[in-house]
């Protein structure tokens, strides 16, 4: 195996591992942090990626996601739970031991799920994908099990993290339109829901998406 | 391999450890100390303390059962065993084929079980809270520590402890972010095992939070002396595994007496920067909620099966 494809397996592993991090994270201000983070490993493994390939358009990705998920959105999220005043509580469903090991399980689903994908392919990425995977899945149960909307939201943001890197393992990347489609609506999406917490804080009087579930007020 | 000069280096290596064990301990509280802006004590204290129980008259409980005597032999016979077997100066000892990583896990578990058994065998109701919440650390630390070490164990194909040595310390440079998966897990559960800060305050007697401390209330003297020349060991004995898997390099073959500087070199210095990150971490780590205890050991446990899931990923 070359060097770069160690480094980039290491970043993949990084990129888990952050996944799994904000799983068991209860504050919100750090899941904000770990996303930051999840952005930082991803733009420096798109970046890998783009310098052994040759591929130039990878590296616009790389800088977009640098511009955008590591400094533009994690700002937005900032500003957001200063004025909503939500930094510390996060409510999980199911304690977060029993989290973590249901993540263990989707892990080795999604590994699972990869392996038969990656003989096929032959890209220099290719074990990758059930990391990938594996991260998308980790973001769907975080959106599962968590109560208050900011948190579902990081998730969603953080399953678009696992989503782009899935891409970049397969196929190396969609082409650069897509991409830059993919990153304003991701851009726009973060200030929709923005504006969404502050009208379900003023309706609900709290940030918590179970009572949304009651349709008509009693 | 059974030979005189490998022989002479089995000696040589169990008598080191047993001697060396209590300065590494002198010290991680020395740097501990300069972190917290105290003045040190020497790092030679824990031999003075030592010395000091050891001339002392050993008071022993009134229902003491012959059990409560025998444990603080047995705790140090098992460390001075597990010492034996890790190559900490030399791969190819006489003794190491004699145990795995899991029958040295093993090893561990039967100190365990002796210390809670004589915590409780006296009957007093501290006593029987630091087995409980011991036996609670033990059970959950040691799946993890399980885990990490088949990480190391599949990388080389062998769980004999001096055929990863060997394997990890003569192959050309790779990455392995499996490895740096199984070496958080060992850490957390290094500071877990041996009760060191975010699960249980080495120094503290407040009834309230003290683990390890609860279980040996009753010893004194030469018993006393014994269990804390015995926890050193189980220290030295825990980071030399570490070094063994993840930071091998300028380890010696039994017998070649040229190779004995360089590893003498390079141990003192590894245990020097390890004990000075030891009592970093202690500094900067707050001690959690004991109910916390579980969800360290269970993140220990994940990162440890995250870290052999993606050595089969990666390699496969």
């Amino acid at each position: 195996m070359s060097l770069a494809s160690q480094l980039v397996n290491l970043l993949a592993a990084f990129l888990l591992l952050i996944a799994f991090a904000m799983l068991s994270q209860r504050r919100i201000l750090t899941l904000i942090h770990l996303f930051a983070w999840q952005g930082v490993a991803l733009a420096a493994s798109t970046f890998l990626v783009a310098h052994t390939t040759g591929q130039t358009h990878l590296y616009f990705s790389a800088a977009l996601t640098v511009l955008l998920k590591v400094m533009l959105i994690p700002w937005v999220l900032h500003r957001l739970i200063d004025r909503l005043n939500v930094k510390w509580d996060v409510e999980t469903l199911i304690n977060i031991p029993t989290t973590m090991l249901i993540g263990i399980g989707l892990a080795i689903f999604a590994f699972a799920l990869a392996a038969p994908i990656s003989q096929m392919a032959s890209t220099l990425t290719r074990s990758t994908l059930g990391i990938a995977l594996a991260s998308v899945l980790l973001s769907f149960l975080m959106m599962i099990v968590r109560r208050k909307a900011v948190p579902q939201v990081i998730g969603f943001l953080a399953m678009e993290n696992g989503l782009f890197f899935a891409a970049t393992s397969a196929t190396y990347g969609m082409p650069l339109v897509v991409e830059l489609g993919v990153a304003l609506d991701v851009l726009v999406g973060t200030f929709i829901f923005g504006i969404f917490f502050f009208h379900i804080r003023e309706q609900f009087d709290s940030l918590e998406i179970r009572h949304m579930e009651k349709l008509k007020e009693d | 391999m059974n030979s005189a000069p490998a022989i002479a280096f089995q000696i040589l290596q169990s008598v080191l450890v047993v001697l060396a064990a209590p300065l590494l301990m002198g010290w991680v509280n020395q740097c501990r100390a300069w972190l917290q802006n105290r003045s040190a004590p020497s790092v030679l204290l824990p031999y003075y303390t030592l010395a000091k129980l050891l001339h002392k008259d050993a008071v022993i409980a009134r229902d003491a059962s012959p059990l409560f005597r025998l444990t603080p032999y047995v705790l140090f016979g098992c460390m001075w065993l597990a010492a034996g077997i890790v190559p900490v100066l030399a791969t190819g000892l006489p003794f190491a084929p004699a145990a795995d990583i899991i029958a040295l896990v093993g090893v561990f578990a039967l100190a365990r079980v002796f210390s809670a058994l004589a915590a409780m065998d006296i009957g007093t109701s501290f006593g029987g809270l630091g087995a409980r919440r011991e036996m609670l650390i033990g059970f959950l630390a040691e799946p993890a520590m399980l885990m990490t070490l088949f990480t190391a164990a599949f990388i080389s194909g062998s769980t004999q402890l001096a055929t990863i040595v060997d394997t990890l310390a003569h192959r050309e440079f790779a990455i392995y972010p499996s490895l740096a998966f199984a070496a958080v897990a060992f850490l957390m559960v290094l500071l877990a095992e041996n009760a060191r800060i975010p699960i249980d305050n080495p120094t503290t007697h407040l009834e309230l939070t003290m683990v390890h401390e609860a279980m040996i209330l009753e010893y004194s003297a030469r018993h006393l002396a014994l269990i804390e020349w015995a926890v050193a060991i189980k220290l030295f004995a825990y980071m030399t595994i570490g070094f063994a898997f993840f930071v091998p390099w300028g380890i010696a073959e039994a017998g070649n007496w040229a190779a004995l500087p360089v590893a003498l070199a390079a141990l003192l210095a590894k245990l020097a920067l390890a004990g000075a990150g030891l009592a970093l971490l202690e500094t900067l780590l707050a001690k959690l909620r004991l109910f916390l205890a579980p969800e360290f050991l269970s993140s220990a446990f994940l990162l440890g099966v995250l870290g052999m899931l993606i050595h089969f990923l990666v390699s496969g």
